[in-house]
Parts: structure tokens; sequence; C-alpha cells
């Protein structure tokens, strides 16, 4: 799993990028009450507003980790936001890319480096 | 801690209960506890929750003369309410009003037989003072009290947590007023709050405030609950935020809450008038105002904050007015809003718009409160 300054997290799924924000984001943002996702077939480019994410505190903006294409997206959590708190890393990711090359992961923070940024 | 930034005598207490801290209206205060603040909201609905509201500013009036009813008389020439009718142990909800008839603050009055006490706003405890001082000194004593912790606890088991100390409490009716002796010294007891539910608020003596609330706090329905519940459940309550939903360019009126003025205040009352603002506010409860307070609960999920604009229609058109609460209610389990509107758009039912990240989206114009309250009248 990689990670992003921006508290999300990548997970390559075949030929897929998986993104959710991280446990640590999650606490942060307290109790998640909103998610607005991104339409399926969305071009997008790295640091687009492509999400919005809603907790009893604030809104936030989720940006595109990466450039690609929004396939895929976890609309679950438009009626369960609270999954968001609950299983952030796991069932609560947010949407799938399909990216050009792969390697744009490859100098991305690893768990340790992730660890050591949030302190 | 800044220095610029007050604590309450429940500082220490909040950090060993693992608060986050935040500024608030000049003080360091807790905004959540690690129950965070969607559970520490049902559980005050559910069991009991202890605030510290020590940051609220305590007052006196004392009548030079030694009749409360100067001091009543008084304080009515600076707010459009019926201070006199007001029996010895009761409490009642004020303003005070300016010469514009906007709102200079909201408070609780209650008679205690000699003297009357009031609580204010933090934020504007300094001004109100300086306002009494100003104006009603040759009339009464103004005594800021600071020797003394403010908590609340409310929700359905606060009034057999709170009797478990002070047995005298469970006769209390909603806004009855009663001085109690107790283990943790003299308490300053009303049946009252801002949650929309059953409870109190408890003045205790500082140098106790902390075995006090650590006596709740080891009771099992007790839990702490910080700002960010505070704000969702007096929300839900449909009640006012000060600097938020009212301030002093909103009139009682605009702002919904003429059942705050008593008739005899009004027009035709044997005290009519006689507070700042008179001309404005009574004519308007002739006339109407051209915008009013309303409840709105968005159609979607979507909450509608602080500031976002509010249409009549899905497009085109001025604004017709803004949001000035607005959050998600974990005891409605939907998002909820209050703002001012038009009186145009302004009757229950109505549907309106909120501009959202640029998006306008559905909202209908909803009595309040958004969730029924539990006073124990």
């Amino acid at each position: 799993m990689k990670f992003t300054e921006e508290h999300e997290w990548l997970r390559v799924e075949g030929d897929l990028v998986v993104v959710g924000i991280t446990e640590h984001a999650s606490e942060q943002l307290g109790d998640v009450v909103f998610v607005e996702l991104p339409a399926e077939g969305t071009e997008v480019v790295k640091d687009d507003e492509v999400a919005v994410i809603e907790s009893v505190k604030a809104a936030s903006d989720i940006l595109a980790p990466v450039d690609g294409e929004i396939v895929e997206v976890n609309s679950m959590l438009e009626d369960s936001p609270g999954k968001v708190n609950e299983d952030p890393t796991g069932d609560a990711w947010f949407f799938k890319m399909k990216v050009a090359d792969l390697s744009v992961l490859d100098d991305m923070m690893d768990e340790a480096a992730y660890k050591a940024f949030i302190g | 801690m800044a220095e610029d930034l007050n604590c309450t005598v429940l500082y220490d207490l909040h950090l060993s209960l693992g608060a986050k801290m935040v500024p608030f209206a000049g003080y360091e205060m807790p905004v959540q506890y690690p129950l965070g603040v969607m559970k520490e909201h049902l559980h005050c609905r559910a069991g009991a929750g202890l605030f510290d509201v020590s940051h609220m500013g305590q007052v006196l009036l004392r009548p030079i003369s030694g009749d409360v009813a100067d001091a009543a008389r008084a304080l009515e020439t600076l707010v459009p309410v019926s201070i006199l009718a007001l029996a010895e142990g009761r409490q009642r909800y004020a303003l005070f009003t300016n010469d514009a008839g906007g709102i200079i603050d909201d408070l609780m009055v209650a008679n205690r037989g000699d003297h009357l006490f009031l609580v204010v706003n933090a934020a504007c405890k300094a001004g109100d003072i300086a306002h009494m001082r100003k104006h009603l000194s040759d009339v009464c004593q103004i005594e800021e009290i600071t020797g003394r912790a403010l908590l609340a606890l409310q929700g359905p088991a606060a009034e057999t947590a709170l009797a478990a100390i002070a047995p005298g409490v469970a006769a209390m009716k909603f806004m009855d007023v009663a001085v109690i002796a107790s283990g943790f010294g003299e308490l300053w007891v009303s049946r009252s709050g801002y949650t929309g539910e059953d409870g109190y608020e408890v003045s205790v003596p500082e140098d106790r405030a902390e075995a006090f609330a650590r006596e709740l706090l080891a009771q099992d329905a007790v839990e702490p609950i910080g700002l960010g519940a505070r704000d969702s459940l007096r929300l839900e309550a449909g009640l006012c935020l000060y600097g938020n939903d009212i301030d002093t360019t909103t009139s009682p009126v605009e702002a919904a809450l003429e059942w705050a003025v008593q008739k005899v205040r009004r027009t035709g009352g044997d005290r009519a008038g006689g507070f700042p603002g008179a001309d404005r506010i009574l004519q308007e409860f002739e006339t109407g105002a051209t915008r009013r307070r309303v409840g709105l609960l968005p159609d979607g999920r979507a909450p509608m904050r602080a500031g976002t604009p509010l249409f009549a229609s899905a497009e085109g058109g001025e604004a017709i007015g803004a949001v000035t609460s607005g959050a998600f209610g974990p005891s409605i389990e939907a998002p909820m809003s209050m703002g001012y509107v038009s009186v145009a758009q302004s009757a229950t039912g109505t549907t309106i718009y909120g501009e959202v990240r640029g998006k306008r989206l559905p909202a209908t114009v909803a009595d309040m409160p958004f969730r029924a309250s539990t006073y124990k009248r």
C-alpha cells in the first residue's frame, strides 16, 4: 500500500489503483456523515477535486492522487458514510482508477514513511 | 496553551479525560472527548451528558432597595421580557436588545427571592456587564460571579444522576431554580439546559467543581460531552446560537423569538415598550418582518452549513437568505439547518435551494425543533 501527503492510500489491484483515506485521516475528520463520489468514467488529473467528504466538523475535498480515469466508485459510502470511520482502509475505499503508468506509485510513501510523516 | 486564552477550573479534568481542546469565546474548551461527536450526541439523548459551561457569565443583580421587584423593573428597561411576572424560584429566557432592535445577547434570568441571577454568553459577558453597569447601577448592584464553575447535566438519566448527590432536584420542574446544600457546597441549580433534553445547569463553588464533576462521571449513565455535540444537540432542538443565528443585526421578530416577548411588553400591554429598539420591535409585531429565521431540512444527505446561500428557485434569481447554522443531526439521522429567508419563502413545507459547492440542492422549510424536546414541565 502507498500513501500520499493528502492522507490517501493507494492499493494496486490488477491493472487498477484503489483509493481511500487513511485511518489517521478518518480519525482527524471525526464522524463522517456524507460522501459525494465522482461519476464513473471521469478523466482526472492529479490534484483534481474528485470527491467530497463531510464529517460532523467540516467538509473536505478528496484529490485525485494520480492522473487517470475513475472506473468504479464505492456507492455504498453514499448510504453508509460512517463506514469511512469503521473500516477506512478496507470496505470504505472511495474509487478505483485506471492509470496509464503504475510506476508513478513508486515514488510515493510506503507505510513506514507515512507513519513517520504523520508523526 | 496560548497565552491569550482563558481556561475553566475543569481544564485539567478535560485533559485527563482525553478531550481535544479548541479556542472558543476566548476560552480553551473541549470540543470532543474520545467517544467522538456523534456518539456523545446520542449518549446525551439516551443517558446523561455532562458539559462544562463555566465560560459563560454568571451575574447577580441585587436591588439596592432590597425589593427584587425594583431589580426586575430596572432589567425590563434592557429586555423586551416580563421580569416582574417571574415568580420566585423561576427562570426565563431573555434578550438584551439594542436601539436598532437587534439582539446584543440572549440570556437566562432567574428570580431568587431577593435578587436576580443571570447567565449570559461567554463571548458577550464583558459587554453585557458593562451595559448593565451603565444602565442599572442606580437601582442594582451588579456582581459578576467569578468563584463558581457552571456545569450542565442533560438527558433522560440526568435526574437520577444529580439526585444521587442532591435529592431535592428530582422535584424541580422545567425552568425551576433552587439553591441546594450538598457535599460539594452550595449548588445553584436550574432545571434547564440547551440540548432539548430534560436536565439541569448547576453552579458549583470552583474549589469543589472537579470533585463534583468526577462524582457525576463515576456513574455509568454519565459521559462528558464537548462543544461539538453541544452544537448538534441545540440545533436539533431548534435553539439559537448567539453570534450565528442571532446577533446585533437580527430583531426578535426576524429571529422567530416572539414567544420570548410576553404580551405585557407588547403594544396594548400594561408595560408595553420601554426597552431598547421598542419602536422597531413592536412595529414588527404588527406588520411582520421582511425576513424570518426558519428550520431547513435538505432533501439529500449533504449538510448545508453556515453561510450557504439560499435561493427561491433551482436556477437564477438573487439569494433570498443564508444558512446560519447547519450540521448533521445524529438523532434525526439527517442533515438540518437553520437560517434566514424572505418571508415569502418562510412557510413550512416551502421548497428552497441551498448552493453547496456550486450546485443548488433542494431543501424544505421545516418546523423546529427538528426533534421533539423532552423538558419536564
